[in-house]
C-alpha cells in the first residue's frame, strides 16, 4: 500500500539507469510538459549580462596581462602588475619589483603574479555561480533545464579543484596586502618624497579598499576566522570576527564585481597615465 | 473588485496530461491557491491539489507558476503580470501523481539517510546548556517548512534523474550542517563524522552553488550561503586541507 | 469477504500532529509495533501554526515558578471547570517532556545562562512559554518527526527495513473505528479491533488492526466559517469517538482568537498573534477610538487601566500601572470587537483596527514580530511598521473532546480507545491558556501511548479482537455512498444529487451566525433546525469522478463528522445556561457556580442512526463534576475559590 514513504518503482533513489536524454524534466515519470521551462520572464537576461561582463573583463585583462607596457607611472604602479617578480620590470622607486624570477623569464612579468588572483577568482564560490550560470548553462537559470546530458557537479577532476579556495584565499591576502604597500607608496611624488597625492592615489585606494572587502568577505575566510568554530561562546573575539566577516559575505557578490571593475579601473588609470594619454591631476 | 483571469494549468497523471486552458475569475486580494479552489469548486471539481495551512507555514502547496517553484499559498495574483495567462503545474522534479500533486516521497527517503541527532553522552534532560550565539546557526535551518521548492528546483536532480540515488538536495544538506553546527551533537564521539559523510555519503560534490535553492526558499533560509558552502568548507577540512589535516594530528598527539 | 487490504499493527495512532507522533514515539519505545495515519504529508499537521510556545513551570527565568503556579492558572484559565487531575498531571510533567525534546534534537531559544528561554504569556503568572521565535509549533512537529527517523534507523540497522516497527501512512484518512465484541469475555462491552481508512491519493480501502487505537486528530474549526484552522480540522477524532460508542464532554466550549485577519478574503480567520498586543498594540474603532475602554467588565475595573495614559505607561512600568484592556483575556476582547462590529463602527472589511504602527518604530515591530510583518506583507500588501491591521474574531480551538481518564487518557466506555490533545477533552476546561495546548499535546500525547501500549501488550495471541467482515463492508459502503448519492440512503431524505462545497459552506455559516462567540437560546435552536435539514441533505452529498484524490469525495465523507459534532457543540450550548469561558449567552450573560459542577456529555445512542433528522442524534447529559483534591484546593485562597465553588463544595471536609 502507498504510503508516500515508499518510494515508487522507477523513481527515486533506486532508479540509475535512466537514459539521460529522457533523465531530466522530460524523465518518464515527471508531469509530462513539453517545454524545458515555461518562464515568460526575461531569465536569460542575468546570465547574459554577467557572461558578458566576465568575457570584456577577460579581453581587458588578457591584453593588458601581455602588453607588458605602460604599467609603472611613478609613483604608481598597475596593480596587474605588482609584485613585478621578474628582471624585465621597469624599476619602481621603493615599490614591489623583486628580481625573484631572474633573466629567464622574457614573458610579461604580469602572468607571474596573475595566476593568484585569478585562481582566487575563479575558484571563487560567487564567481563559480555566475560562470556556472554565465558560460556553462548549468543550470542557465533556476527551473530552466539545462542542456547537458550529464552532471557530475564538482564531485571529481578537474572540478573537485575547486575545494582549494582557501590556498587561493591566503594568497589572496599576501597580494592584497602588497597592493596596500604599493598605494601607501601613491602618498609619494614621482620622485619619491613624501605628501603628495593625485587622482592615481585616489584610484588605486578605493581598488584596495575594494579588493580588501572582496578578500575578506570570501566564504573561506568566513570559515578560516569562525565558521569552523562549533561553540562561538568560548571564542568571543573569533565570534565578533565572524559576524563581520559574515556582513561582508552578505555582499560577495556586489564586492566581486566592485573590485573586479576597481583593479581594471586602476590598471587602466595607470595605463593613460604611463602612455601619457592623460596627465594625473595633482591634489597636493 | 474583481475580473476574469487566465490559466493554464496541467492536468493529467503518470500516463500523461496537457495543459488545460480556464477562465476563472479572480478577486481583490486573493493567492494562486484560492484562484486553484475556484476552479475546484466549479469547472474541475475534481482538480487535485495538496494544501494545508494556507498562511506559507506548512508547505503543502507547492507547485510551480509560471515557470518558478512557488509557494501557491503565498503567491499573490496581483504580484503576477496581469492580464498575461498564469501558467501553473506540478513541481517538476518529482513524479507525478496527479495534477498539481506529485510524488514528494524523495525527499522522506533521503531525510532518512541523514544520521539523527545523537544526544550527548552524560547529561540528563534538563541539563543542556547553550548560549544564544551557538544555536542561532542551526536555528535559522530549522526555519524549514519542507516544502521541497529547493528540492524542486536543484538543477542536480531536476535535469539528470539518475543523481537523485547519490545526492541529498540541498534540504538535506542543510540539515547536515544543522547537526553538525549543534553545539551538543555527539556523533563524532560514536564515530560518525558529519562533515566527510556530507561528501562521501549525501553527495555534497554535486551541488555547483548556482544558489537557486536559495532563490525559491520561501522562508528566506540563506540556503547556499549558510549551510552549503560552510559544509563544502569543513569538508574541505576533512578531506583537502593538509594543513588543518596535520594540526589536528599534532594536537592529538599532544593531548 | 472483503478484499480491502487488512495489516497488522500493536497500536494505531490516528493523526500525526504533536499528540500523534508523541503517543506513537512512546508506544514504539515501549516496544510495540506502531502505525501512524494522518491525513497530510508528515509533517505539515496543524501543530505546525503554533506561534507562542510551551507551558511549562521550568522556572528557567523566574524560580519562583512550579507545578503548582502553573496548576493554579490552568484551573483559573479554564473557570474551575478543568478536569483537575489532568490539570495536575500536565502541571508536573510538562517541564520533562519539553527537556525530553532537547534530547531528540529540538533547539529552543536560550537565556543568558544557556537555559531554554521563556516567555510571559496571557494568564501565566510567571514566564513559562518555552519557545523559538514565533514557531515554537514547526519546531516541536519538526523534533518529533525527526525522532521518529531516528526509531526508524534504528529498525533499519537492526531489521534491515525502516518501517519495522513504525510507519507512517500519510495522506490517508480513516473513517471508522472496528469493534470486536468476539473473545475475552470481556464485560466492558465491545472493543477495538481496527481502523478502516482510504488513501487519499488512490481512493483505495484500508483496514489496519490493532486493539488499540490512539485519537489524536485536533480540532473542529472546519464547522466554523472564520477559523485559524486548517482544513484537516474537521472532527474526525471527536465523531469518530462517537460513532464508536464513547462519549464527548464540554463540547459547548469553543475559544474564538479576537484578532485574526479579516482581509483578504483568502486568508480570513488566520491568527494574528496575541504578542502584537502584548507588545502596545492598541484596537480602534472606525472613528479611530480606542474601544476596549468601554469594554472592562466589573470583575476586572480594578486590574485595568482607565486612561490610555495609564495603559501606555504600564509597559514600562507594570509595577505602578494597570495594564491596558486590550490585554483583557481572549473572550472578552473578542466579544467587545464583535460589539463593534455590530453597532457599525467596524473597518472597511468587518473587523477592528489592530495598530502597532503608531506605536513602535518600524526598526522595533520588525525585530520584535518578524513573522506578523512578513505575514501581512506577504497575504495581505499590509505593512504593519506603518499602518494598522484590520482584525476581528475567528475559531481557533475547541475546550471540549472525548472523555477520558487523566491517568491512563483512555476514552470512556470504549476499551482499546485513547485520546489526547485537541482531540481530547477534559483538561481546559471552559477556556485554555495560550501555550497550554503544546504541553498538553506532549504530556497527553505520551501518556495515550503509553497506556495504549500497556494495554496491546495484554492482548497478544487469541486474546486479540477481530475485525469483522460485515464490519468492513459496512464501512466501505458508507465510503462509496457519494458516488451514489441519489435518492438518500438510510435516514436520508429523497431528492437530487447536493454538492458537498455547498453543503459545507451552509453548515459554516449557520454555525459561525448562530452558534459562534455569542450564542442565544432561539438562534441555537434554529442552528440545530438548520443542522438536521443539512443531515438529511448531507446523506445525498455527491460527486463526479473517480476515487483518485478526489477533493470532492473527501469533503463528502467529512462532512458526517462536521455534522455530528457541530451538533454536539449546539446542543451542549443550548444546555448549558450560563456565559463561562468559551461559551457566552447573551440570555444568560453570568457565570453560575451551580454550573460548575456540571459537565455536559454528548453521546450517540446505538440505534440513532436510523432516527428521524429532523430531531437529531446527540443526546447530552448532565455529569457532576469529581471533587477536587483537598491539597490542590488548598493552593488558592479561600476568596478566590468563593468566585467559582458553591458553599456547599467550600464547606465539604
Amino acid at each position: 500500500m502507498a504510503t508516500g514513504t515508499d518510494p515508487q518503482a522507477g523513481t527515486a533513489p533506486a532508479a540509475g539507469g535512466a537514459s539521460p536524454a529522457r533523465g531530466g524534466v522530460h524523465h518518464p515519470s515527471r508531469a509530462a510538459i513539453g517545454a524545458r521551462h515555461l518562464r515568460p520572464d526575461r531569465w536569460w537576461l542575468a546570465p547574459a549580462v554577467t557572461a558578458a561582463g566576465l568575457f570584456a573583463f577577460v579581453v581587458y585583462s588578457t591584453w593588458r596581462a601581455f602588453a607588458n607596457d605602460a604599467y609603472y607611472a611613478a609613483p604608481y604602479v598597475s596593480p596587474f602588475y605588482s609584485p613585478c617578480l621578474a628582471e624585465n620590470c621597469v624599476p619602481m622607486k621603493g615599490g614591489a619589483d623583486w628580481e625573484v624570477f631572474g633573466a629567464w623569464w622574457g614573458l610579461s612579468p604580469a602572468l607571474l603574479i596573475l595566476i593568484f588572483p585569478l585562481g582566487f577568482r575563479l575558484t571563487c564560490y560567487y564567481y563559480r555561480k555566475a560562470y556556472y550560470r554565465g558560460f556553462w548553462a548549468s543550470p542557465p537559470a533556476c527551473a530552466v533545464a539545462e542542456p547537458h546530458a550529464k552532471y557530475t557537479g564538482e564531485t571529481r577532476f578537474p572540478l573537485i579543484l575547486q575545494n582549494v579556495h582557501r590556498y587561493f584565499f591566503y594568497f589572496a591576502v599576501v597580494v592584497a596586502g602588497i597592493l596596500t604597500y604599493d598605494t601607501a607608496l601613491g602618498f609619494r611624488d614621482e620622485r619619491g618624497e613624501w605628501g603628495h597625492m593625485g587622482l592615481g592615489t585616489l584610484v588605486l585606494l578605493a581598488n584596495i579598499a575594494l579588493i580588501w572587502a572582496y578578500t575578506l568577505s570570501c566564504h573561506s575566510c568566513r570559515h578560516i576566522v569562525g565558521g569552523r568554530i562549533r561553540t562561538f561562546s568560548k571564542h568571543p573575539v573569533r565570534y565578533r570576527m565572524w559576524g563581520w566577516v559574515s556582513a561582508l559575505n552578505a555582499r560577495h557578490m556586489l564586492l566581486a564585481w566592485a573590485s573586479l571593475i576597481s583593479v581594471a579601473a586602476a590598471d587602466f588609470y595607470v595605463y593613460l597615465v604611463a602612455s601619457g594619454a592623460f596627465d594625473d591631476p595633482r591634489f597636493f | 473588485m474583481s475580473y476574469d483571469a487566465h490559466f493554464r494549468v496541467w492536468r493529467g497523471d503518470a500516463a500523461g496530461g496537457e495543459l488545460a486552458d480556464y477562465t476563472v475569475a479572480v478577486h481583490d486580494g486573493e493567492v494562486v491557491l484560492d484562484v486553484i479552489h475556484r476552479l475546484q469548486a466549479t469547472e474541475a471539481t475534481d482538480l487535485a491539489v495538496r494544501w494545508n495551512c494556507k498562511a506559507g507555514k506548512c508547505g503543502s502547496c507547492s507547485a510551480e507558476i509560471n515557470g518558478r517553484p512557488r509557494l501557491m499559498c503565498m503567491t499573490r495574483m496581483s504580484s503576477l503580470p496581469s492580464g498575461e495567462t498564469v501558467t501553473v503545474t506540478p513541481m517538476r522534479a518529482f513524479p507525478v501523481v496527479r495534477d498539481l500533486v506529485t510524488d514528494v516521497s524523495f525527499n522522506y527517503a533521503k531525510a532518512r539517510e541523514v544520521p539523527a541527532f545523537v544526544p550527548p553522552p552524560g547529561l540528563a534532560p534538563g541539563e543542556y546548556r547553550m548560549k544564544q550565539e551557538d544555536v542561532g546557526r542551526s536555528q535559522e535551518f530549522r526555519k524549514c517548512i519542507e516544502c521541497f521548492l529547493c528540492q524542486d528546483t536543484c538543477h542536480v536532480v531536476r535535469d539528470h534523474e539518475e543523481n537523485k540515488a547519490a545526492f541529498a538536495g540541498p534540504r538535506f544538506l542543510m540539515r547536515v550542517a544543522e547537526l553538525d553546527m549543534h553545539p551538543l551533537d555527539a556523533a563524532a564521539e560514536t564515530g560518525l563524522d558529519r562533515k566527510r559523510a556530507a561528501q562521501e555519503e549525501h553527495g555534497l560534490g554535486y551541488c555547483n552553488i548556482t544558489k537557486c535553492c536559495t532563490e525559491v526558499c520561501p522562508e528566506h533560509i540563506k540556503i547556499t550561503d549558510n549551510a552549503l558552502i560552510p559544509l563544502k568548507e569543513r569538508a574541505v577540512d576533512r578531506k583537502y586541507d593538509p594543513l588543518v589535516w596535520l594540526g589536528n594530528k599534532i594536537r592529538r598527539r599532544g593531548a | 469477504m472483503s478484499r480491502t487490504a487488512r495489516q497488522d499493527w500493536d497500536v494505531v495512532v490516528v493523526g500525526a500532529g504533536g499528540a500523534g507522533l508523541r503517543a506513537a514515539i512512546e508506544a514504539r519505545e515501549q516496544g510495540l509495533r506502531c502505525a501512524v495515519i494522518c491525513k497530510s504529508l508528515f509533517g505539515k499537521a496543524h501543530t505546525v501554526m503554533a506561534e507562542g510556545g510551551i507551558a511549562a513551570s521550568m522556572g528557567n527565568v523566574n524560580e519562583g515558578d512550579n507545578w503548582q503556579v502553573h496548576f493554579r492558572d490552568t484551573m483559573r484559565g479554564g473557570k474551575f471547570l478543568n478536569h483537575w487531575r489532568m490539570a495536575e498531571l500536565h502541571a508536573r510533567e510538562a517541564p520533562d517532556r519539553v527537556w525530553e525534546l532537547e534530547t531528540w534534537g529540538a533547539v529552543f531559544d536560550r537565556t543568558e545562562d544557556g537555559r531554554i528561554s521563556q516567555r510571559n504569556f496571557g494568564g501565566h503568572e510567571y514566564p513559562r512559554l518555552a519557545h523559538v521565535g514565533d514557531r515554537t509549533g514547526l519546531e516541536l512537529i519538526r523534533t518529533l518527526q525527526q525522532k521518529i527517523v531516528a526509531l526508524q534507523q534504528e529498525d533499519h540497522r537492526e531489521y534491515g527495513d525502516h518501517e519495522t516497527r513504525l510507519k507512517v501512512f500519510q495522506e490517508c484518512t480513516v473513517t471508522r473505528l472496528l469493534k470486536a465484541s468476539d473473545g475475552g469475555g470481556s464485560a466492558a462491552g465491545d472493543r477495538i479491533a481496527g481502523v478502516f481508512g482510504y488513501e487519499r491519493e488512490s481512493g483505495r480501502f484500508f483496514v489496519l488492526e490493532a486493539p488499540a487505537v490512539v485519537l489524536a486528530t485536533g480540532g473542529i474549526g472546519k464547522s466554523f466559517k472564520v477559523t485559524s484552522n486548517s482544513w484537516e480540522y474537521t472532527g474526525d477524532g471527536h465523531a469518530l469517538a462517537l460513532l464508536a460508542g464513547a462519549s464527548l464532554i464540554n463540547m459547548e466550549f469553543v475559544q474564538f482568537h479576537p484578532t485574526g485577519m479579516v482581509w483578504p478574503p483568502s486568508v480570513k480567520g488566520i491568527l494574528v498573534t496575541e504578542s502584537v498586543r502584548g507588545d502596545g498594540g492598541v484596537l480602534r474603532n472606525s472613528d479611530g477610538e480606542r474601544f476596549m475602554f468601554g469594554y472592562v467588565p466589573d470583575v476586572f475595573k480594578e486590574k485595568y487601566a482607565e486612561s490610555e495614559a495609564e495603559g501606555d505607561r504600564w509597559y514600562k512600568d507594570p509595577d505602578n500601572n494597570r495594564r491596558p484592556p486590550e490585554l483583557l483575556p481572549r473572550d472578552e476582547v473578542a466579544r467587545a470587537i464583535n460589539s463593534e462590529v455590530k453597532a457599525g463602527r467596524g473597518s472597511p472589511h468587518g473587523g477592528v483596527f489592530l495598530d502597532i504602527s503608531s506605536r513602535l518604530p518600524a526598526e522595533e515591530i520588525r525585530r520584535r514580530l518578524p513573522s506578523m510583518h512578513h505575514q501581512f506583507k506577504e497575504l495581505a500588501d499590509v505593512d504593519i511598521t506603518a499602518e494598522p491591521m484590520e482584525v476581528g474574531p475567528t475559531c481557533h480551538y475547541v475546550m471540549g473532546g472525548v472523555d477520558v481518564d487523566p491517568d491512563t487518557a483512555a476514552a470512556t466506555g470504549v476499551p482499546g480507545l485513547f485520546a489526547a490533545g485537541e482531540v481530547a477533552g477534559g483538561m481546559h476546561g471552559s477556556n485554555r491558556l495560550g501555550g497550554n495546548s503544546l504541553s498538553d499535546l506532549l504530556v497527553f500525547g505520551r501518556r495515550a501511548g503509553l497506556h495504549a501500549a500497556r494495554y496491546a501488550a495484554g492482548l497478544t495471541g487469541p486474546g486479540r479482537p477481530a475485525v469483522a467482515d460485515a464490519d468492513v463492508e459496512a464501512a466501505e459502503a458508507e465510503a462509496l455512498r457519494p458516488f451514489s448519492a441519489e435518492g438518500g440512503g438510510a435516514g436520508g431524505t429523497p431528492g437530487p444529487a447536493e454538492n458537498p462545497y455547498t453543503l459545507h459552506q451552509e453548515l459554516q455559516q449557520s454555525m459561525n451566525d448562530l452558534v459562534g462567540i455569542i450564542r442565544k437560546g432561539p438562534e441555537m435552536a434554529e442552528a440545530l433546525r438548520r443542522l438536521a435539514l443539512l443531515r438529511g441533505r448531507s446523506r445525498r452529498a455527491g460527486v463526479e469522478g473517480h476515487r483518485q484524490f478526489n477533493p470532492g469525495w473527501h469533503l463528502a465523507i467529512d462532512l458526517r463528522n462536521m455534522l455530528l459534532v457541530s451538533e454536539c457543540v449546539a446542543r451542549a450550548a443550548l444546555e448549558r445556561t450560563e456565559s463561562r469561558g468559551g461559551h457566552t449567552r447573551d440570555d444568560h450573560p453570568a457565570m453560575d457556580r451551580r454550573w460548575r459542577q456540571v459537565n455536559l456529555v454528548c453521546r450517540l445512542p446505538a440505534e440513532s442512526e436510523e432516527a428521524d433528522p429532523l430531531l437529531g442524534l446527540i443526546e447530552v447529559e448532565r455529569r457532576a463534576m469529581p471533587p477536587i483534591r483537598g491539597d490542590l484546593l488548598a493552593l488558592f485562597e479561600k476568596d478566590e475559590l468563593m468566585k467559582y465553588l458553591t458553599d456547599e463544595e467550600l464547606t465539604a471536609p
